[in-house]
């Protein structure tokens, strides 16, 4: 009777532990193509300089966060103008900035984010630039 | 094992520093990149921005001619407020109510008939002692500088605790996905989402480029006058001095910033 308890509870700690690893060793040795981001956009095209509102690496990493200062400083502070860095002078609006240049948001934002299974709220709200008919 | 006093001691100690070391040596990879926006008033808003210490309007219902609906179908199209065609779910920026409803403590049965039967253009009051804000349980709704009680959309949970605080029914629930039901998307502001309240902004967004709200500028009778009640000279503080004019439940405490004129 004893013993007939061990194996059940040896049983239960098996079929945990292989649940639990599932997603380590169902995906190993499979690999996803990283995500291709276009920047081929008529705006972006005519810039001069090929750069976003801050450097490509602290936007790449941290334009999420960066997106939340600008969202709370322009909505609860009034703060509609964002200076960069370098000294150029930027409107804070998502569908009128970032996405004036960005305007191929399915083949930028949402590629990386689709990959990632990051799924950020803006767009249910903010307006996609040509989506929408003036 | 029995601990003494001294050990007692030196383990709060310990555990103290260990708890407060982080904040005070901060190694540089746990700082947050963000970068700091300047501080200064002139690099933050567009030259061209109205600003005022404390913005209200009068309402000169007496010149509304029957029928107009103009200040609602201008704002209505600025700030896609959406029409669910159902009066329970209604979604009131600008809107009409009788006399009676509007003021219901003015209102008695022998008033002047016309009066009984006008429609007069109600909003936001946007009360300098808004019970909204008071109760917003995240901070969605708040109080400007300038007066302006504003939401925060991003910040809205939907529990409609301002909708029960407002005496006024000034907010209004999205129940649905308010963009099918939307008549034609004004690119250039949101929309909302389902499970968002929403409201009078004033056109805060139209002030910050310089335009007065969209209400006043398309009534063509000129009876909303919109300004600064702080400025003695304005021209809302010089039409309230020549006119009599009322506050909508006054009694209540809100301290409401539309002032009528009938």
């Amino acid at each position: 009777m004893k013993k007939n308890k061990w194996g059940l509870i040896i049983l239960g700690l098996v079929i945990f532990i292989i649940v639990i690893t599932f997603p380590f060793w169902y995906g190993k040795g499979k690999t996803s193509p990283a995500p291709t981001l276009s920047l081929d956009t008529p705006a972006i095209a005519q810039l001069k300089e090929k750069r976003c509102v801050e450097d490509t690496s602290f936007m790449r990493e941290s334009h999420m966060k960066f997106l939340g200062t600008w969202r709370d400083g322009a909505v609860r502070e009034g703060k509609r103008l964002h200076t960069a860095r370098d000294g150029r002078v930027f409107e804070v609006s998502l569908s009128g900035t970032c996405l004036k240049c960005h305007s191929n948001k399915e083949q930028f934002c949402d590629r990386c984010h689709n990959y990632l299974g990051a799924k950020p709220s803006c767009f249910s709200c903010h307006n996609i630039p040509g989506e929408v008919k003036k | 094992m029995t601990t003494n006093r001294r050990e007692f001691l030196k383990i709060a100690g310990v555990s103290t520093l260990s708890l407060i070391a982080p904040a005070i040596v901060c190694p540089a990879w746990a700082k947050d990149k963000i970068i700091p926006v300047s501080n200064s008033p002139e690099a933050l808003s567009p030259s061209k921005a109205l600003t005022a210490k404390r913005w209200a309007m009068a309402i000169d219902a007496s010149k509304c001619p029957a029928d107009c609906v103009d200040c609602i179908a201008a704002c209505h199209a600025t700030h896609n407020v959406p029409g669910f065609g159902n009066p329970k779910d209604e979604v009131k920026w600008i809107w009409q109510e009788k006399f009676a409803a509007a003021f219901p403590n003015e209102s008695h049965a022998y008033l002047r008939e016309s009066l009984q039967k006008q429609q007069l253009p109600v909003l936001c009051n946007h009360c300098a002692n808004p019970p909204c804000v008071r109760v917003c349980p995240t901070k969605a709704t708040f109080q400007r500088h300038d007066g302006i009680v504003m939401m925060d959309y991003h910040r809205c949970i939907g529990c409609r605790l301002c909708m029960a605080a407002c005496p006024y029914g000034a907010r209004s629930m999205n129940y649905r996905d308010p963009r099918p039901f939307i008549a034609r998307i004004n690119p250039d502001y949101p929309t909302r989402t389902k499970g968002v309240v929403e409201k009078c902004n004033f056109c805060q967004e139209r002030l910050a480029k310089g335009l007065g709200p969209a209400c006043v500028v398309a009534c063509k009778e000129k009876a909303l006058v919109f300004g600064d009640m702080e400025n003695p000279q304005s021209e809302i503080r010089l039409l309230l001095e020549k006119r009599f004019n009322l506050l909508r439940r006054a009694s209540l405490g809100t301290k409401p910033q539309i002032y009528y004129i009938l």
